[in-house]
């Protein structure tokens, strides 16, 4: 039995996320120039808005699991695992979207927080999507959980879409999408480390998402074997014998 | 579908009558709340009066979370919960009755709330068409997302912490919208409160449908 969640797939994963963490590191605070009204503070742009991306990938991701779950022809217990721990990872990199964005805030308006559409709906997001674990730790069948919270997720993810598009539907203090245009804002070093952070993230992602992914295996292994193993190392250490099947064992805790 | 949800309806709304919660406990309450959103901004009266359409929508949401979580704690006892499970009324119908039950309480509190606004704050009316027609939008909004999270937590332990959790932010966009329309029909802003109302009808429109569309999964499953 392998011990851990790690394989060959996640250690490359690591590595690639490290290179790449260190080349956004070098592009972003040593070859890209300060920027002409910004000056440094245009840095968090290689962490900013690859982190709000990866945040909406998250939670899109559990959305669209949610949904896979909830079709009676795709149902399998997979979805419902990949869609929590894409909600998990992708409050994560809410988390880091929001502080990021406060520091920059702090910076360029002068104010930690302000009540702006942009700013207002990614912390409604959070909210929902940490609504969304409570309640999952909230069920204790698995069953019903899994319905439940796929429901609530295909209802929450709604948000993203109104979240991205609030800079263009309302008049905000957030500037508007710099990339996703025509005529792109920005360019030469700047857009180089500014691809290369989108990169780091989706590595970054990914092995989070693997990692989480197979605890979480590991933890439905553990609510279905872990009593019966337990009861069958007690007898061992007491010396009881015959010892009954572990099978056995476990079909009468599903019973109880 | 609608004759079983004016069964659930009716039925609620005659528990809520004859147990006298509603009246007893929630309006006083609400008012309370108003009260002490008064208390603690007396000192500045233009203050209140420009924060009245807010405060107002925040007391309905807070009553709102009540009257959600008291239109389930009626069917914790007695098993009366797997009684209507198997009763074989049409979950949708289950989800319109229990949804018109909460809004039909919510209307009322508004209106005593609202005379409440006028008296206590001082605040004066522009235009009472966008003023009703925003409050009965709303109301279906939360009435019927309330409906649907309250069934979501209704059975589990931690109900009572985890509904204002799941509700709270949901209903956010409600309480936005229905504060900025009021402020338009308060003259207080000068924001389109027709577009607003847009808002709140759609929120409104999202949850009847999933309400209609889901609540035979989850009166299943919860």
């Amino acid at each position: 039995m392998r011990r851990g969640t790690g394989d060959r797939l996640t250690r490359i994963l690591g590595w690639s996320t490290l290179v790449a963490v260190a080349a956004t590191a070098w592009v972003g605070l040593v070859v890209s120039p300060p920027d002409v009204v910004q000056g440094n503070l245009v840095r968090l742009i290689y962490v900013h808005p690859a982190a709000a991306t990866t945040c909406y990938v998250g939670f899109g991701l559990c959305a669209l699991a949610s949904l896979a779950y909830l079709l009676p022809r795709t149902r399998s217990w997979r979805w419902d695992r990949l869609a929590a721990v894409s909600a998990e990872v992708g409050v994560v990199f809410c988390v880091i979207t929001i502080v990021t964005g406060s520091i920059w805030g702090r910076g360029s308006w002068g104010v930690w927080w302000t009540w702006d559409a942009r700013l207002t709906l990614t912390a409604l997001l959070l909210a929902v999507f940490i609504g969304y674990l409570a309640l999952r730790r909230a069920i204790a069948d698995r069953r019903s959980r899994a319905m439940v919270s796929a429901i609530v997720a295909v209802v929450a993810v709604l948000l993203v879409p109104v979240d991205h598009e609030a800079t263009n539907w309302w008049q905000t203090l957030h500037q508007g999408n710099s990339l996703l245009r025509v005529n792109p804002l920005i360019h030469g070093w700047q857009l180089v480390g500014m691809l290369l952070s989108f990169g780091e993230f989706a590595l970054l992602f990914s092995w989070l998402l693997l990692h989480r992914y197979r605890v979480e295996v590991l933890e439905d292994r553990f609510e279905v074997e872990g009593f019966a193993t337990a009861i069958a190392e007690r007898r061992a250490e007491a010396g009881v014998a015959p010892e009954p099947r572990p099978a056995d064992v476990a079909a009468a805790a599903g019973k109880s | 579908m609608w004759r079983d949800a004016l069964l659930v309806g009716g039925k609620d709304l005659r528990i809520e009558l004859r147990s006298r919660v509603a009246t007893m406990q929630i309006a006083p309450y609400a008012i309370l709340v108003l009260l002490l959103f008064g208390f603690a901004f007396d000192q500045n009266h233009t203050l209140l009066t420009q924060a009245a359409a807010g405060l107002f929508w925040l007391a309905v949401l807070l009553c709102s979370l009540l009257a959600v979580q008291r239109s389930y704690a009626i069917e914790a006892v007695d098993g009366a919960r797997d009684g209507l499970r198997l009763s074989g009324l049409d979950p949708a119908g289950i989800f319109l009755g229990k949804a018109g039950a909460i809004a039909a309480q919510l209307v009322a509190l508004e209106v005593l709330l609202g005379f409440g606004i006028v008296v206590i704050f001082g605040a004066d009316l522009r235009d009472p068409g966008l003023l009703v027609l925003t409050s009965v939008v709303a109301t279906v909004g939360l009435a019927a997302s309330g409906t649907v999270y309250g069934m979501m937590a209704a059975g589990l332990r931690v109900r009572e912490t985890l509904l204002p959790l799941l509700i709270l932010p949901v209903v956010a966009p409600v309480l936005l919208g229905a504060t900025q329309a009021w402020m338009a029909a308060f003259g207080q802003s000068g924001t389109d409160g027709w577009r607003w109302l847009g808002l709140l009808g759609s929120f409104a429109a999202i949850y009847v449908a999933l309400g209609i569309l889901g609540f035979s999964t989850l009166v299943e499953e919860a």
